[in-house]
C-alpha cells in the first residue's frame, strides 16, 4: 500500500505537477478559473466569438497530441491526419443527410479512432526518427488521398455543403457564431475532463514511466506496446472530435485539415504552452491563434518569421513552455517570501 | 523498353541530387544524433547564391558551383558554432522545433527577398541537349550531374576512409565520448563536419535548380525526401545513403510516370514499407 503511494508520488513529482501537493484528481481552483475565461471571453468579447471558438477547438486537439507526446513521448508530425479524418467523416455525413451533431462527434472518433488504432502498430515499433518519419508519411499520404478523391471531399475545394442540423433540437447553428461556441465549449470541456482523468489514472501513471524508462517499464510488468496502442487510439479518436467540431461548427472542411502545416502549427502551440501538462496545449493554442489572427493580418510573410523565430527563442531559452516558465517563476516568488 | 530505360536514367540522376543533398544530413545525424529538418534550408541558400550570381553577378553556371558550396557551408558552420551545437544534447522534440522554427525563417526571408516564383536558371550551351544512347535520348545536363556526383561519391570515400580527419569522422560517428577521450577534438570535428555536409546540400541546391526548381518552399517540400534517405539509408552511412537516395529516386520517378493517378503514394508506401522491414536503415549500425 505504502508502496504504490510512494511510487504513485514519485511519478506525479517527475511529471512537473505542481510541487507541494500529493497526487490527486481533484480540481484546483485556478483550473476552475481558468475554465471560466472562456465564459467571460464571450460576454466581453462578443465580436471574437468565431476566433473564440477556434481557439477551443485547436486547443483541445493540442491537448489530444499532448497525451500522446507529453505523456507517452511519442513525437508525432501528422497528428493532422486524425483532426482531417474526423472533420471529413462528420462534413460528409452532414453534407449527405445526417447532420446530427452529436452522432457526427462519435462517428468521427469512431472512424479516426480505427485509423489511429491501425496506425499505432507502425508507431509503436520505432524509435523518435522513425515515429516522425511513418506519421509524417501517412499524413502526406492522407493528404493525397483526400486531394486525389476530388469526387467525394471535393478536393481543393473543400467540402462545403454541410448542413447541420439544431444541436439537441433545439439550438441551430447561425452566423452569430453562438450555438457554435457553446456546442464547442461543452463538447471540449467534457472531452478535456476525460482526458484529465486519463493522465491522472494509475494508466496515465504506467505512460509516464513508458516515457521516463522504456526499458524499465516491462521489467515491473507494464505491457508497453499495448499501452502505447490504447493511448495513441484515445488521442487519435480525440483529435477526430476537434476535427467533427470545426466542421460542424464553420459548416465547411478544407483540404488544409489534413495538411503538415496544420501539424507542425499544432507542435509549436504545444510546445510554447508546455509540454505534459494539458493546459499547456489550451494556453499555447490560445497565443498562438491571437498572435496569428493578429500579425498575419499584418502579413503573412512576416508571421511565418516570427513563428519561426519564436519557436528557436521557446527551445533556446524557454524550456517548459509558457505555463512552465510561470511555474518556475512562481516556485521562485515563492521559495523568495 | 525505351521508356523505362528513360525512367531509370530519370530516377538515377533524381537520386544522384537527392543523394548530394541528404548525404550532409545523414553524416550528421550520425554523429550528432541530432534530428535536422533544416537541412533544406541550406540546399535552398546554395540554389538562391546560384541564381544572385549568375543573373545579378553575371557569374557563369559552373562557377557559381563552388560559391553555393562556401556559402552555404560558412552559413552552416555559423549556425553550428552559434546554435545547433547547444541542442546536442536536448530531446529530440526540442531540436524538431528548433529546426522547423529555422525552416520557417528561412521561408519566409527567401519570400521576402526574392519572392514566391520560381527562379530560372540558364545553363550554359555545352550542358544543354541531349545525347542518342542505347535507343534513348539521355539530357547532357543530366549526365553531368551523373557524373559529377559519381566524382564527389569518391571524393568522400577517399576523404573517410584514406585521411585523418575521415577517420576522426568514422571513430566520432562510432563512439564520440570514446572518441573524444582517445584525444580527438570531437566538437572540431562536428563544426567541420556540419560545415562540409551544409555545402554538399548547397551545392546541390545549385546542382538541382534545372531539375527539382527553387521556390521559397523548397525546404519543406523536400524534407522529407533528405529525411527519407537517411532514415532509409541508415544514418552515418555514405554507402546507405547512396543506395537509398537512387531507389527512391527511381521508384519516384517510376511512380509519378507509370502511375500518375496515385504517383506521390508509391514514395510513402515505399517509406513506411521500408521503415518497417529495416527500422535501423538498410544500412543502419545502430538501432
Amino acid at each position: 500500500m505504502s508502496h504504490a503511494r510512494a511510487n504513485a508520488a514519485a511519478a506525479d513529482a517527475g511529471a512537473g505537477a505542481l510541487a507541494g501537493h500529493l497526487p490527486h484528481d481533484r480540481w484546483q481552483p485556478l483550473e476552475w478559473v481558468f475554465w471560466s475565461l472562456p465564459v467571460l471571453a464571450y460576454f466581453l468579447f462578443p465580436d471574437y466569438l468565431v476566433l473564440a471558438t477556434q481557439i477551443l477547438i485547436v486547443g483541445f486537439f493540442a491537448v489530444t497530441l499532448d497525451l500522446i507526446l507529453g505523456y507517452a513521448g511519442i513525437i508525432s508530425l501528422g497528428h493532422a491526419a486524425f483532426f482531417g479524418v474526423g472533420a471529413y467523416t462528420a462534413g460528409l455525413l452532414a453534407a449527405h443527410g445526417w447532420g446530427e451533431p452529436f452522432t457526427g462527434l462519435m462517428a468521427a472518433a469512431l472512424v479516426a479512432g480505427v485509423v489511429g488504432f491501425l496506425m499505432s502498430f507502425l508507431v509503436v515499433r520505432g524509435q523518435d526518427l522513425t515515429r516522425l518519419m511513418v506519421t509524417l508519411g501517412i499524413g502526406l499520404m492522407l493528404f493525397e488521398a483526400a486531394n486525389k478523391a476530388a469526387f467525394i471531399t471535393g478536393g481543393v475545394d473543400g467540402l462545403s455543403d454541410v448542413n447541420m442540423w439544431k444541436v439537441l433540437g433545439v439550438f441551430g447553428f447561425d452566423i452569430t457564431g453562438r450555438t457554435a461556441f457553446w456546442y464547442s465549449l461543452a463538447v471540449v470541456f467534457a472531452l478535456f475532463a476525460l482526458a484529465r482523468r486519463i493522465v491522472n489514472s494509475p494508466f496515465g501513471l504506467s505512460l509516464r514511466g513508458i516515457r521516463e524508462g522504456p526499458r524499465r517499464m516491462p521489467a515491473i510488468g507494464s505491457p508497453v506496446a499495448k499501452r502505447l496502442v490504447a493511448i495513441f487510439t484515445v488521442s487519435a479518436a480525440m483529435a477526430g472530435v476537434a476535427g467533427a467540431l470545426l466542421a460542424q461548427t464553420t459548416q465547411f472542411v478544407g483540404i488544409d485539415s489534413l495538411g503538415f502545416p496544420r501539424s507542425a502549427e499544432l507542435l509549436i502551440m504545444l510546445v510554447l504552452g508546455g509540454v505534459g501538462r494539458l493546459y499547456g496545449a489550451l494556453v499555447g493554442a490560445a497565443v498562438f491563434m491571437i498572435a496569428k489572427d493578429y500579425l498575419s493580418g499584418l502579413n503573412p510573410v512576416y508571421w511565418q518569421f516570427w513563428i519561426g523565430i519564436l519557436l528557436i527563442v521557446v527551445v533556446m531559452f524557454g524550456r517548459g513552455g509558457i505555463l512552465g516558465r510561470l511555474e518556475a517563476l512562481w516556485l521562485r516568488l515563492r521559495r523568495r517570501i | 523498353m525505351t521508356s523505362l530505360l528513360g525512367v531509370l536514367f530519370d530516377g538515377v540522376t533524381y537520386g544522384c541530387l537527392l543523394f548530394v543533398m541528404s548525404i550532409g544530413l545523414s553524416v550528421t545525424m550520425g554523429l550528432m544524433n541530432f534530428i535536422n529538418l533544416a537541412h533544406g534550408a541550406f540546399a535552398m541558400v546554395g540554389g538562391y547564391v546560384c541564381v544572385i550570381a549568375m543573373t545579378r553577378l553575371g557569374v557563369p553556371f559552373l562557377a557559381t558551383l563552388p560559391i553555393a558550396f562556401i556559402a552555404s557551408a560558412a552559413l552552416g558552420i555559423v549556425l553550428e558554432r552559434t546554435l545547433y551545437q547547444r541542442l546536442y544534447r536536448a530531446p529530440h522534440l526540442d531540436q524538431v522545433m528548433f529546426s522547423i522554427g529555422l525552416v520557417f525563417v528561412a521561408i519566409a526571408c527567401a519570400t521576402y527577398f526574392f519572392g514566391p516564383s520560381q527562379q530560372p536558371v540558364v545553363l550554359p550551351q555545352f550542358l544543354r541537349g541531349q545525347v542518342h544512347a542505347f535507343g534513348v535520348d539521355l539530357g547532357v545536363y543530366r549526365l553531368f550531374l551523373i557524373a559529377l556526383v559519381v566524382v564527389i561519391t569518391l571524393a568522400l570515400h577517399l576523404l573517410l576512409i584514406g585521411t585523418r580527419f575521415g577517420a576522426q569522422v568514422r571513430a566520432s560517428v562510432d563512439n564520440a565520448t570514446a572518441a573524444a577521450g582517445m584525444g580527438i577534438n570531437v566538437n572540431l570535428v562536428f563544426a567541420v563536419t556540419f560545415a562540409l555536409g551544409s555545402g554538399l546540400a548547397g551545392l546541390g541546391g545549385g546542382l538541382g535548380i534545372d531539375v527539382l526548381g527553387l521556390d521559397p518552399t523548397f525546404p519543406l517540400k523536400y524534407m522529407v525526401y533528405f529525411l527519407l534517405v537517411v532514415t532509409v539509408g541508415g544514418a552515418g552511412t555514405i554507402k546507405g545513403a547512396l543506395v537509398a537516395a537512387i531507389i527512391l529516386g527511381v521508384f519516384d520517378v517510376a511512380g509519378k510516370y507509370y502511375v500518375p493517378e496515385v504517383g506521390a503514394f508509391v514514395i510513402y508506401v515505399l517509406m513506411v514499407v521500408l521503415l518497417l522491414l529495416f527500422p535501423a536503415g538498410l544500412f543502419g549500425r545502430r538501432t
